[in-house]
């Protein structure tokens, strides 16, 4: 067993698109209309075969009061992994994203959170060579 | 002034106001993640809850909305007022 997909829900689907593909630098892998909404995935260039993040729409609502509590305690929805996050912060804050915690040694790593702009918080994450 | 001793008479809260005075402004799941991962405590985020309560309500810790999220703030403003009722004499 594998886990190919997993997703986050977002306001806007194409709002959405936008941030994760402009902004963070994923790449689009379906992009198909069902009804009002789209089966919208992207995936990393770093992992291309890799796990698809599913941009779901927002619209159930149990949605809005799920992630309203998270977000207010700060909670993320995902994580993702980056080679340098220091440089990742510098890169993602000149653009404009807002991080509700900057990168922070917690021993195993260094983790930062920032808001996606479409309803969630996500961690960035580091990890440190094994010692 | 009794709650002031009551929120510091606490290792867990001395430690939170620890990591607050050392970055301030932190949201309750970045404080979660120090405590278990710097602190090495294993403590739920219920119970660390109840503790920014208590000593908010000792006005030790003061809450800001920003955006959507929730962030916590050191405020020594009432340790002074045991430097007040108990000054610091210095031998001459």
């Amino acid at each position: 067993m594998k886990i190919s997909m997993t997703s986050v829900f977002v306001n806007d689907q194409r709002a959405a698109h936008a941030f994760y593909t402009d902004v963070l630098g994923f790449e689009t892998r379906h992009d198909l209309p069902i009804g009002d909404d789209f089966w919208l995935t992207v995936t990393s260039p770093e992992a291309p075969e890799g796990p698809e993040l599913l941009l779901e729409p927002a619209g159930h609502p149990a949605v809005k009061p799920y992630r309203d509590a998270l977000m207010e305690d700060g909670i993320p929805l995902a994580q993702f992994s980056v080679e340098d996050i220091e440089a990742e912060y510098a890169r993602l804050s000149g653009l404009g994203v807002v991080f509700t915690q900057p990168p922070t040694d917690i021993g195993e790593g260094i983790v930062a959170v920032f808001d996606d702009t479409c309803g969630n918080l996500i961690q960035l994450i580091e990890m440190k060579p094994e010692a | 002034m009794a709650d002031i001793f009551r929120a510091l008479d606490d290792e867990t809260r001395r430690l939170i106001l620890d990591d607050l005075s050392a970055r301030d402004g932190q949201t309750l799941f970045e404080i979660c993640t120090m405590m278990a991962m710097r602190h090495g405590l294993s403590i739920t985020r219920q119970a660390i809850s109840q503790h920014l309560g208590i000593l908010e309500s000792a006005g030790l810790v003061v809450t800001e909305k920003r955006g959507r999220s929730k962030f916590h703030y050191f405020n020594p403003g009432p340790l002074a007022e045991i430097n007040e009722r108990w000054p610091h004499q210095k031998e001459t």
